[in-house]
């Protein structure tokens, strides 16, 4: 990738918008003075793009971390909850990001998927020995951040990968290889990095293609929640193929992808709450 | 090195028949190194009758270190008298800002624009220099180190621990002692109680065995409830973090600016008091405008 896109993108996402129901609440529980810093960490960390923005701010150089912050909980500790508060208002004076964008990309289903993948790679985190479960619901939330950049910033190129990768069934990672030059794990990976994310969590979103994978928990986690998620139809970001779980990560979480499905037992309650969320 | 006192109040400047004997002042703490070095800790309203006594030592170079941005801790830079005399440098020292996205010299751009100031930044005589500190980082200022420690505030506040010749000063700034948001049982609980716990450890191995210890000790124990979340600890905490760190003296400040001075003294000995088992060998005092404590 180039240093012009990926420095235009970078400023790009500066000046994104939040999801709708996010800047709702947020501007809602800033003004009413029963709620509690509990409740506003749970909106942030359930928007990718209002978490994105605030771990880019803890992780900066400015505050020179001996360890990178990974969780919207350890950013209010670390900052102070006004900070946070202030950082999350300032995100929502923005604007909301819009429900259409010329990409036709949906992001009700996109939040949708990356909430209902961030959820069940923290309760498969469980099933592992070295996989901190907040790190992977962060992992899962951003693993398909730079679709949704695509979408705002370069939308034409993005509308032709996602209409040929429908068309026949092959890998989106390819048709963006071929329209942009670099698929949206590549840009998410690469602005994370910028920002100065947690090395594990550059490396699990850079990592998610069946063909480029690494042997961590993390990554198993994290990849293994984005196929269940697809394989139910929790939400939809654009890429109809599911993979089968590659022997190595099936060792990691013990079995095959439906084996995993079943072990995790009844996701309904997981999903209904990402809906919620979602909701536009 | 010596400690000297030019503003205690909390807030807003309160002067009055009823703050006279602590002053009504907000934060200005002069320190003196042992080779005369001038520090001076926040540039509240305390700071303007600091400044009139440095004209006698002229050419000044003031090492100015802001805690954190809020009124009550800046008001006073723009009656800073030495900024008007060539010769003289202010260095200001404090955090960046991460919701303005800015770097100390906020704090004075904000206060000299011309609606609400006469003499613009460009009209100062004085060499205005500014250094943008990164917590746990910590710089040279002449023979003294000084290392700023991040606190709990609603705006980014920098504690600072002053070590020279082997004596030290720890000044918190305002300070709230962080809390889990999440009850007992919660999910999350135990995660945010793992980061708080952290946070505890590492603030009290910043003060850890300093002679002097200042401490934004607004509240008392029963007015806490209220103020949660406003970012200022107690007589309660200041006591806790100065007993666990071993602090040789502790300096309770910030004092609320509508307490009296006698309603001070009963809050002190109140807490005093209550706290017997953990204050009977300390050493306590209020932080009184215009006391010096040389060690």
């Amino acid at each position: 990738m180039s240093p012009e896109l990926s420095q235009r993108l970078a400023a790009a996402v500066d000046g994104m918008p939040a999801f709708p129901k996010s800047v709702q609440r947020i501007l809602e529980l800033t003004r009413d003075v029963n709620s509690t810093p509990k409740d506003l960490v749970d909106v942030i960390d359930k928007d990718p793009v209002v978490t994105v923005k605030i771990l880019k701010v803890v992780n900066s150089a400015y505050y020179s971390l001996p360890k990178q912050v990974t969780s919207i909980g350890h950013a209010v500790v670390y900052l102070g909850f006004n900070t946070i508060k202030n950082l999350a208002l300032s995100i929502a004076a923005i604007g909301m990001l819009p429900k259409e964008n010329s990409a036709a990309f949906d992001v009700q289903q996109y939040l949708l998927h990356s909430l209902a993948t961030a959820s069940i790679a923290k309760q498969l985190a469980l099933k592992v020995d070295d996989a901190d479960p907040m790190d992977c619901f962060i992992a899962g939330l951003l693993h398909d951040f730079g679709k949704v950049v695509f979408a705002q910033f370069m939308p034409q190129e993005f509308k032709t990968a996602l209409a040929q990768s429908a068309a026949d069934g092959s890998s989106l990672h390819a048709a963006l290889q071929a329209t942009i030059g670099a698929d949206h794990a590549v840009v998410g990976a690469m602005l994370v990095e910028k920002w100065r994310f947690a090395p594990a969590l550059v490396e699990t979103i850079r990592h998610q293609r069946i063909d480029n994978l690494k042997d961590t928990d993390m990554i198993a986690c994290v990849f293994g929640a984005n196929q269940i998620s697809k394989r139910l139809a929790f939400g939809f970001a654009g890429n109809h193929r599911v993979d089968e779980l590659p022997p190595p990560i099936q060792k990691r979480l013990g079995g095959n992808l439906d084996e995993v499905i079943n072990a995790l037992g009844d996701l309904s309650a997981l999903f209904q709450e990402a809906q919620v969320f979602a909701k536009l | 090195m010596k400690v000297r006192f030019w503003g205690v109040r909390g807030s807003i400047a309160s002067p009055g028949p009823k703050t006279v004997r602590y002053g009504g002042n907000t934060t200005c703490i002069e320190i003196r190194t042992d080779n005369n070095e001038l520090i001076i800790l926040d540039a509240g309203t305390g700071i303007f009758p600091l400044s009139q006594t440095l004209l006698a030592e002229m050419p000044v170079t003031a090492n100015v270190l802001i805690t954190h941005s809020h009124w009550d801790h800046i008001q006073g830079l723009p009656f800073f008298i030495p900024n008007f005399i060539p010769g003289n440098t202010l260095r200001l020292h404090g955090g960046f800002d991460p919701v303005s996205g800015k770097g100390i010299e906020q704090v004075m751009a904000v206060q000299l624009q011309y609606s609400y100031f006469p003499v613009r930044e460009e009209e100062m005589k004085a060499r205005i220099e500014y250094v943008t500190l990164m917590p746990d980082q910590p710089v040279q200022i002449g023979s003294a180190t000084v290392t700023p420690c991040l606190l709990n505030h609603p705006v980014v506040d920098f504690g600072y621990r002053i070590d020279c010749n082997g004596k030290s000063v720890f000044f918190t700034g305002d300070h709230e002692p962080p809390y889990n948001i999440y009850e007992p049982g919660e999910e999350g609980y135990a995660d945010y109680q793992a980061f708080v716990d952290e946070k505890n450890r590492a603030i009290l191995e910043a003060i850890r065995g300093v002679d002097v210890y200042i401490a934004d000790t607004s509240y008392t124990d029963a007015e806490y409830p209220s103020k949660k979340g406003w970012g200022h600890g107690t007589f309660s905490t200041s006591i806790a973090s100065a007993h666990a760190a071993g602090a040789k003296v502790l300096f309770c400040t910030h004092h609320e600016p509508t307490r009296s001075d006698d309603a001070l003294e009963a809050a002190f000995a109140d807490a005093l008091q209550h706290q017997a088992s953990l204050t009977q060998h300390m050493d306590i005092r209020l932080a009184r405008e215009g006391d010096t404590y040389e060690f």
